[in-house]
């Protein structure tokens, strides 16, 4: 068995050695990084990182508050560049000036009323239609809505893409766009979480890979909302460009904005962790029989721990893509915003704060520099390789960076054998 | 009538083909959860991992199946299914096997095939390359065409060589799996601890034996599905990632843990697919002047774009989940 | 030498133990019966003895030959059968498939105990093709013990094989009970009717907190009027 001693120690006030010593040494390797590559690249990596951070932070609470196992965090971050996008970005006068607003606004309508109908078709056996009838007019009505519907949407939305490009967006400030991006990803989080949330985790992780595929795809081939492959650009930022005060500076200004948003949320996150409300979630966690047979609501309380990880990665992914200053809905890679995503967090330390920031910017440094290391390390390769006389493959770049998959792959598989608390782990306390 | 050929080739045929791979793979990932409980997200790799070996095996000697009278890669198959087999009893060795023994939690075994996803996936494009390959390397693809004996039927029914390879295959390993399960002694061992794992160790079956059979049979199946889809259309890295939702969301319907199901909800997912994105406009036109101008005008009555098809499985998935999380046979534990 | 000899065993789960030494002696031929209040370890003391949980002291000895914290797939190559209170069958395989698991490490012996224990329990011989799950509880009972008898152990440990059953089948199971261990099988059980397990039972230990309160032969222990006013409710 494994030792329940070092679980019950009750750690009060002690010195954090271990978390001055490892937040020293990622200090160390940031200034590396500055001193090699030079400042401007180095604050971009550094406001990378914190919106990373701010990802991770929302991972956390789903696995390490709540056990719950999100597969698809890209999905949820896209959904919050979208948002970013379509709230910041000026107004599209070729869109507008036309009657195609209208007519988007009318198949929207058509959209709800249908959606109403095929409601109002499923409540008929309160009028005395036998259900099994019911269900059949339910279902033949929803085909045959859809059809129309889809139909005249795609009619206007060709329309759009022919005559106008895209819709372009609303021109708010940006904070909107990030806001709402937050409320998005919930809404979906709420929608998968009332599926999955009372069946055993591995569906969450079904569903959540799924969803993310499908908001992708949405999003790739939506090109009158997104222009899809074309791509945004740019998008305005919160703070001043670089166009008007340089890059270091304007990135710097920008690092502040999202190393403010992590510390808001690191200081609530933290509040609620020691509230009631977080040692509800965590007894939950913990021994959810008991939990339960003390009345608690489980399923409620997870589906609000699942619905605030996603809001956090909305966010999260609307700073990203505004930072980036370019939407394109082929730039959201399962690898890296999910998967990454996922190595920050279990190596961090699952259900701590501060773990979880320290595993984000750890492993986001390596990872950024993990590129020219294997392209460096390959091209040693294909020179020794040459000397010998071996016929090296010509896209070798291209595969040199697959090594990182394969470095991603068995990190996870290492750390959640070797050390499935993290670096820092969460510090269980308990009142005697 | 050339517009029933035009549904025989593009519903029959096509929904036939997904269903054989999605049933193929939804085999493997229902027993794996059958016997160690947990959904195995690295099933996808190891079908790319199948097919790659083919590919290797094919390249190092492309004329070997011309002396048996069939494509190289079709002769390859058996020792590709070998290999995969081994890759997975060797991924159960190193990293979920010290996880068990840990006692961990189903979804840390979720996570951990999840790695493995990506390490197979780093291997497979780091020696593949990135782009797609044809398995027909020295073989030419045969390509059937039986033209209906109807007047008026212009358009033939269209089916390749690899098509009918994957048809004859999938009914083979479904008999050969329900003899394996129902008559031999290891097949209901293998049931057995899908049944009741601690009765099974009571009863002295050894589980370990159980649990590599199990990797052996889904990893060789794994090679079947992944050689034949590759063979179908072409070898591509990242076969696994169109794969996986649909065979998930067939394992699902099927009943978690229920082999048979897992064929059934193959062929549901396979064919809720193809009838998503077959444009029906196509079969009203032989009643164009019958039916109202309205209907007829519509030029695209497909429910979805073949660029939404993943929505389909994703949309099964939710409503076997809400409706009956057990599956159309009822499957186990939830 | 008796068959299967207990000293002094101390186990139980995570760190907490709940035997704290018990002793266990039973014959070739006898029944042995445990009884006692609930939590003193009855079925603990059984999965000790079966391999299920590993003991920290104390020496399983059967023929004379240690045996304890070996995996339960040895102790059934042994001799040993086991029969747990719940989930003692596969419920999706058939009545005949769940009795040749039990003879699955001695395939040869399929047919041979099919015919036998076919004969021990007719009503098995009609539901044969039927899924062990759809079967009533005292008929479950039946095929947990069938399985069990398919190896032809040489002792068979039950875990209150009559537990939630009516009191028609519950005399049935009894029954059966002795008739296995007139065949040769040497028997521990543990139970809750304690009254009509000590009635057969050639030798009745009863345990209390994790220790033997007292030992000796069931008839002995029925007429002893302490035991009867502690254990057995008057």
């Amino acid at each position: 068995m494994n030792t329940p001693q070092t679980d019950s120690v009750p750690a009060p006030r002690r010195f954090p050695l271990r978390e001055v010593v490892l937040f020293a040494a990622l200090l160390v390797a940031v200034l590396g990084v500055y001193a090699m590559m030079g400042a401007a690249y180095s604050t971009r990596m550094l406001v990378e990182a914190a919106c990373y951070a701010i990802l991770a932070l929302g991972l956390t609470i789903q696995w390490g508050y709540a056990g719950q196992f999100n597969a698809g965090v890209m999905g949820f971050v896209a959904l919050g560049g979208f948002s970013a996008m379509f709230f910041s970005v000026p107004v599209n006068p070729d869109f507008w000036e036309t009657e195609l607003p209208g007519e988007l606004g009318r198949v929207l309508l058509y959209m709800v009323a249908a959606v109403l109908v095929v409601f109002g078709a499923t409540r008929l056996d309160r009028l005395g239609v036998p259900k099994k009838l019911r269900t059949v007019i339910a279902v033949i009505l929803a085909v045959v809505l859809y059809l129309v519907v889809i139909n005249a949407f795609r009619g206007v939305t060709d329309q759009i893409e022919s005559r106008a490009g895209f819709i372009g967006g609303l021109g708010l400030p940006v904070g909107v766009g990030w806001v709402v991006g937050g409320a998005l990803a919930g809404g979906v989080g709420y929608f998968i979480g009332r599926v999955c949330l009372g069946l055993r985790s591995d569906y969450l992780a079904i569903a959540t890979l799924g969803i993310a595929e499908i908001i992708k795809a949405f999003l790739k081939n939506s090109d009158w909302l997104t222009r899809g492959t074309a791509t945004v650009s740019p998008l305005p930022w919160p703070v001043p460009g670089p166009a008007e005060i340089g890059f270091t500076l304007a990135r710097a200004l920008y690092l502040s904005v999202t190393a403010m948003m992590i510390a808001v949320i690191f200081f609530l996150l933290t509040r609620a962790y020691h509230a009631p409300w977080g040692r509800m979630i965590r007894a939950i966690r913990d021994n959810e029989i008991s939990a339960a047979a003390m009345g608690k609501d489980i399923n409620k309380r997870r589906l609000e721990i699942f619905v605030l990880g996603c809001i956090l990665m909305g966010i999260g992914g609307a700073a990203l893509t505004s930072f980036n200053s370019m939407f394109d809905p082929q730039g959201y890679l399962p690898l890296n915003h999910t998967f990454l995503v996922l190595v920050m967090v279990i190596l961090g330390g699952p259900g701590n704060n501060l773990g979880t920031i320290f595993g984000a910017v750890a492993v986001y440094i390596i990872w950024i520099m993990s590129a020219p290391m294997a392209l460096y390390l390959m091209d040693m390769a294909m020179t020794l390789g040459a000397g010998l006389g071996w016929e090296t493959p010509t896209n070798m770049d291209s595969r040199a960076l697959q090594a990182r998959v394969f470095v991603i792959g068995l990190l996870i598989s290492l750390v959640l054998r070797y050390a499935p608390k993290g670096l820092l782990p969460e510090t269980v306390k308990h009142h005697d | 009538m050339n517009e029933l050929v035009f549904f025989i080739n593009n519903v029959v045929i096509a929904g036939s083909v997904s269903g054989s791979i999605y049933a193929i793979g939804a085999v493997g990932v229902t027993l794996i959860f059958s016997i160690m409980r947990f959904a195995h997200f690295a099933h996808g790799d190891m079908m790319t991992f199948g097919a790659f070996m083919v590919l290797l095996l094919t390249t190092l000697f492309p004329g070997a199946g011309a002396a048996f009278g069939v494509p190289t890669a079709i002769l390859m198959l058996p020792l590709a299914m070998a290999l995969t087999a081994l890759l997975a009893v060797g991924v159960d060795r190193a990293f979920y096997k010290p996880l068990r023994a840990h006692g961990v939690k189903p979804i840390v075994l979720v996570i951990a095939s999840l790695g493995v996803t990506l390490m197979l996936q780093g291997l497979i494009r780091l020696f593949a390359g990135t782009g797609g390959q044809s398995l027909y390397i020295d073989d030419r693809k045969e390509i059937f065409r039986l033209a209906l004996p109807f007047e008026g039927v212009r358009a033939p029914v269209v089916i390749t060589e690899p098509q009918l390879y994957l048809f004859v295959i999938t009914l083979v390993a479904v008999v050969g799996l329900h003899l394996f399960l129902s008559r031999s002694r290891l097949g209901k061992a293998m049931r057995a601890m899908s049944d009741n794992p601690d009765l099974a160790q009571a009863s002295g079956i050894n589980t370990n034996t159980i649990v590599a059979v199990t990797w052996v049979i889904a990893g060789g199946l794994a090679a079947i599905a992944g050689t034949l889809l590759s063979l179908d259309v072409t070898f591509k890295p990242d076969l696994s990632f169109f794969l996986l939702l649909p065979i998930f969301a067939a394992t699902i319907v099927g009943g978690v843990g229920h082999p048979y199901g897992a064929v059934a909800g193959g062929f549901v997912v396979g064919f809720a697919e193809t009838l998503a994105v077959f444009n029906w406009s196509v079969l009203l036109r032989p009643f164009r002047d019958s039916l109202p101008e309205w209907m007829t005008q519509a030029g695209n009555l497909a429910f979805v774009g073949t660029e939404y098809k993943i929505v389909v499985p994703f949309f099964i998935l939710v409503v076997i989940l809400v409706w009956r999380p057990t599956g159309i046979f009822k499957g186990k534990v939830i | 030498m008796p068959l299967l000899e207990a000293r002094d065993i101390h186990g139980g789960y995570g760190g907490m133990n709940i035997l704290n030494g018990v002793d266990m002696a039973i014959e070739a031929d006898e029944i042995g019966v445990i009884v006692g209040p609930n939590g003193a370890g009855k079925s603990t003391m059984l999965k000790a003895i079966f391999g299920l949980l590993t003991i920290n002291q104390g020496e399983i000895l059967l023929r004379g030959e240690p045996i304890h914290n070996l995996p339960p797939n040895k102790l059934v190559q042994k001799g040993m059968g086991f029969i747990p209170q719940e989930h003692n069958v596969f419920p999706s395989l058939t009545v005949q498939e769940n009795l040749e698991m039990g003879a699955y490490l001695k395939p040869d012996n399929v047919k041979r105990m099919l015919d036998n224990v076919y004969d021990f329990f007719p009503p098995l011989y009609e539901k044969r093709r039927q899924p062990a799950g759809e079967l009533s509880g005292g008929q479950r009972q039946m095929v947990a013990m069938g399985r069990a008898l398919m190896a032809e152990p040489s002792l068979l440990l039950l875990d209150e094989p009559t537990a939630g059953l009516s009191p028609l089948y519950m005399s049935e199971i009894f029954e059966r009970v002795k008739k296995i261990n007139d065949a040769g099988v040497g028997i521990l059980m543990v139970e809750q009717n304690a009254k009509q397990a000590l009635a057969i039972a050639d030798k009745g230990f009863v345990l209390a907190a994790g220790q033997n309160r007292f030992t000796d032969t069931g008839a002995a222990l029925l007429a002893d009027p302490e035991v009867a006013k502690s254990f057995l409710g008057g």
